[in-house]
């Protein structure tokens, strides 16, 4: 899993405490930012109506549904940006947008 | 081995959450599924041009990439993956690196197809060992919708605006595919987002996975750009394959495989009606200029089907 | 053992690329660098390097290659001159903010237009802001020997910046004399291994490079960049004192010649240092006391170094090889005039533009450079800058 190596950088950081040539080290640490701020509408999954065909998976742009052995789950409210094609490919109306940026 | 797309949803993401693509964007939904392709003990290095996708995914501090990523000019990916990869060689052979690493350029059609043609070009003549992803959004989106060799006849753009004296972008698209395939380099393949995305799986394993110099050219609507409401990307791409509008094919050494044949061709219609870039088009009296984009995409298909033995 | 022979100054650059071996080298044809790589090729082709030759198809390709190449974690380098180098100017920057210890050989040709294939430093020159450390090779031991020394500087922890090795186009380039090679054994010692600690191909840990800056960040890294070309001064030194202590061969920031006590001096570069020198000889046998002062390193600019060699002077001729188009001379004679006021000198100064597009420099043209800084001396008025061997100008091209 990816650490994030350069948590310690700011916008108030020195220029001692910055990296050279302003490379990152290490990966994904993105996950620190939280888009899910975006957001103006909201899915909600309705794990009852869900088959788990996992259509919904590969369209989403955010890496916001998680699948663990074979199963998808809640989303990542984190980073999910209320984009909506997730539930306009769900066969199955298990997924449902609603107003507002809260969970 | 049949895709299965649990299976391959079990693999470690690649790109991660908290990049700042527009929501909905067609270049991210792209990275993620080229990336699912890489076998997950492989490791890659993510080459870059300059663009939506660079700039949003390694902003300082954070970088979405999993694997090494660089970023080096915008008409240049093909040039720095080239060299990554010519280190690659370098350290193998002297024994420096165990593990085994793909190279994957990713760009948009502008450094694609025009700012970064010749560098293209070079890396697949050369024979670099490496897979070059386009995300074709049609325009420079980056910098605010502006047409590219890519962008489609007709189209809406801040530089091929429509007016009183203007229908939109006077050229047609140009076939970057085709000239690609040209290279007869060992694997070429146009694709984009089809139900549970095996199209676009199978031909980026290939791609990774074939040695020696591929690319992959996958259409990746934009919504601000081509202008639909965000959750009807997946209805975007089915009417340009619907249509003909973007083909799925193959060229495999030099051999020209369709993917998918449409049992009914839809009319050229079907995909405008869904753009607000077409949006002109559909008044009654710009019904020559339709008339004009369904010729030209019939004739290209037509000359697909040949290729391909179909005719 | 170190060996006498007689090469060419692309012959000398080629031998030195022979012994680094290094990993990458991106290649592209111009004239006069072109010879540097078909003996790499031929080099290649019979076994005696191992390097990953790259024949790419454009100057600004070579330098993608060598990022890429570089920052993978492996040595890259290529060879260019004039447009090719000019081409590759949006790269150079990224190298140089990468913090890429890339080496370039540089076969110093003008830049078009109009297109002219001989020697002057408009190519270089033009790069001066890229933020690579620029080393100037007076002829083709010079160029040998500053190859040999490049990555180390480079590489220095305290640096890690891109170098280029400059040397004049075919004047250095194309002429053979005699040199003095090291061994490969002794070259391979000195050079050593290239462990960068952070690169694109290292399992244990990934690394991104060429992020988006925010305003927030980007002059904090400029800032981070600036001192390791600060501190590139004393590694240049260091260096080249653990080369001189090894093959006698002994360097500076500077070659100050015959400046002990001298009145009047030119300042230059590369190989019109020789010209300059025997000018100066013959001077001194009529008694007069001139001297000459020849940078070899540009970038960093040896400020003090320079105030420290001008100290004594009472006229200084500021000699180059490229005009800046400012209107007030060139880039040598800016920055030199800074040093000088730095240094709270206030001797006569002069700028003379010379040697454009391969025009030829004689002992001539310097007798009439010093004879002018001795009008100055005496009370006399000299232009603040002028061009020197352009035919019509009052003193007329020495042809």
């Amino acid at each position: 899993m990816s650490k994030n190596l350069l948590k310690h950088i700011h916008p108030g950081t020195k220029y001692q405490e910055l990296t050279p040539g302003g490379h990152i080290y290490g990966s994904g640490n993105s996950k620190d930012f939280l888009t899910g701020s975006w957001r103006t509408v909201t899915p909600r999954w309705d794990e009852g109506k869900c088959k788990q065909c996992l259509l919904c998976f590969p369209v989403c742009p955010d890496s916001s549904i998680p699948v663990r052995d074979g199963k998808r789950g809640d989303f990542d409210f984190d980073h999910c940006k209320g984009c909506g094609i997730c539930a306009r490919v769900c066969p199955f109306g298990a997924i449902e947008y609603q107003a507002g940026e809260e969970e | 081995m049949t895709y299965n797309l649990r299976d391959i949803a079990g693999r470690p993401e690649r790109l991660a959450p908290g990049h700042r693509m527009c929501a909905g964007c067609g270049g991210a939904i792209a990275v993620r599924g080229v990336l699912r392709a890489l076998q997950p003990g492989d490791k890659a290095v993510v080459t870059a041009a300059t663009g939506c996708l660079e700039v949003s995914t390694c902003m300082y501090p954070h970088t979405a990439w999993e694997d090494s990523f660089i970023h080096n000019a915008f008409e240049n990916a093909g040039a720095t993956c080239s060299g990554v990869e010519a280190a690659y060689r370098a350290m193998k052979k002297k024994g420096r690196l165990a593990e085994t690493y793909k190279f994957i350029a990713f760009g948009g059609d502008g450094g694609t197809y025009d700012i970064g043609f010749q560098s293209l070009s070079g890396a697949m003549e050369r024979g670099t060992d490496m897979v070059y992803v386009c995300y074709d959004n049609e325009a420079y989106m980056n910098t605010g919708i502006q047409r590219s060799s890519a962008t489609p006849r007709y189209a809406d753009t801040t530089t091929t605006a429509t007016g009183s004296e203007s229908a939109g972008k006077v050229q047609f698209k140009k076939d970057l595919t085709r000239i690609m395939a040209e290279h007869h380099i060992p694997y070429v393949a146009q694709t984009t987002f089809t139900g549970n995305f095996r199209d676009l799986h199978e031909k980026a394993e290939k791609a990774i996975y074939t040695p020696g110099p591929a690319f992959l050219n996958v259409m990746a609507p934009c919504p601000r750009g081509w202008r639909y409401e965000t959750p009807e990307i997946m209805q975007v791409c089915k009417a340009a394959v619907e249509t003909c509008v973007w083909p799925l094919y193959e060229v495999i050494d030099g051999r020209w495989v369709l993917s998918y044949e449409p049992k009914q061709k839809l009319p050229v219609e079907e995909y405008l009606k869904l753009q607000g870039r077409f949006k002109h088009l559909l008044r009654p009296d710009n019904a020559a200029l339709v008339a004009q984009i369904q010729a030209d995409v019939d004739k290209r298909w037509q000359e697909l089907l040949t290729l391909c033995g179909q005719n | 053992m170190p060996k006498q022979d007689r090469l060419s100054g692309n012959e000398a650059v080629a031998f030195a690329l022979r012994q680094i071996d290094p990993d990458v080298i991106a290649a592209f044809p111009i004239t006069p660098s072109t010879e540097i790589h078909q003996y790499v090729s031929l080099f290649k082709a019979n076994g005696e390097m191992t390097t990953e030759f790259v024949t790419v198809e454009s100057e600004h390709s070579a330098m993608s290659t060598c990022v890429g190449a570089q920052t993978a974690g492996v040595r890259a380098m290529t060879a260019t001159s004039s447009c090719g180098l000019a081409l590759m100017h949006e790269v150079l920057y990224i190298a140089a903010s990468s913090r890429l210890p890339i080496v370039v050989a540089v076969v110093n040709r003008a830049l078009s237009g109009p297109i002219n294939i001989n020697n002057d430093h408009s190519d270089s020159m033009g790069s001066r802001d890229a933020g690579w450390i620029q080393l100037y090779s007076e002829n083709a031991q010079e160029a040998y020997d500053n190859m040999l020394m490049a990555h180390r500087i480079a590489e220095h922890p305290d640096v890690c910046l891109p170098v280029m090795v400059c040397q004049d186009g075919f004047i250095t380039s194309h002429a053979v004399e005699n040199i003095t090679l090291e061994d490969d054994a002794f070259v391979k010692a000195f050079v050593g291994e290239y462990r960068p600690a952070k690169y694109l191909l290292n399992p244990a840990e990934a690394l991104s490079v060429g992020p988006y800056d925010f305003p927030a960040y980007y002059m904090e890294h400029k800032m981070l960049q600036t001192l390791a070309m600060e501190r590139a001064e004393a590694v240049i030194e260091a260096v080249a004192a653990d080369f001189g202590r090894a093959t006698g061969r002994h360097y500076g920031l500077l070659e100050a010649y015959r400046m002990e006590d001298a009145e009047l001096a030119v300042v230059l570069m590369s190989s019109s240092a020789g010209t300059g020198k025997v000018a100066v000889d013959r001077l001194r046998a009529q008694g007069k006391k001139a001297g000459l002062v020849k940078l070899r390193s540009f970038r960093p600019f040896p400020a003090a170094a320079v105030g420290k060699a001008l100290a004594g002077v009472r006229a200084v001729g500021i000699m180059d090889k490229a005009d800046s188009f400012s209107a007030f001379g060139g880039p040598l004679g800016a920055e030199v005039r800074a040093a000088m006021y730095e240094a709270g000198l206030r001797a006569k100064a002069a700028n003379y533009v010379y040697g454009l597009g391969g025009r030829d420099v004689r002992v001539e043209d310097f007798y009439e450079v010093f004879a002018e800084l001795e009008k100055a001396t005496d009370g006399g008025k000299i232009p603040a800058h002028r061009y020197l061997g352009v035919r019509g100008l009052e003193g007329g091209a020495k042809q």
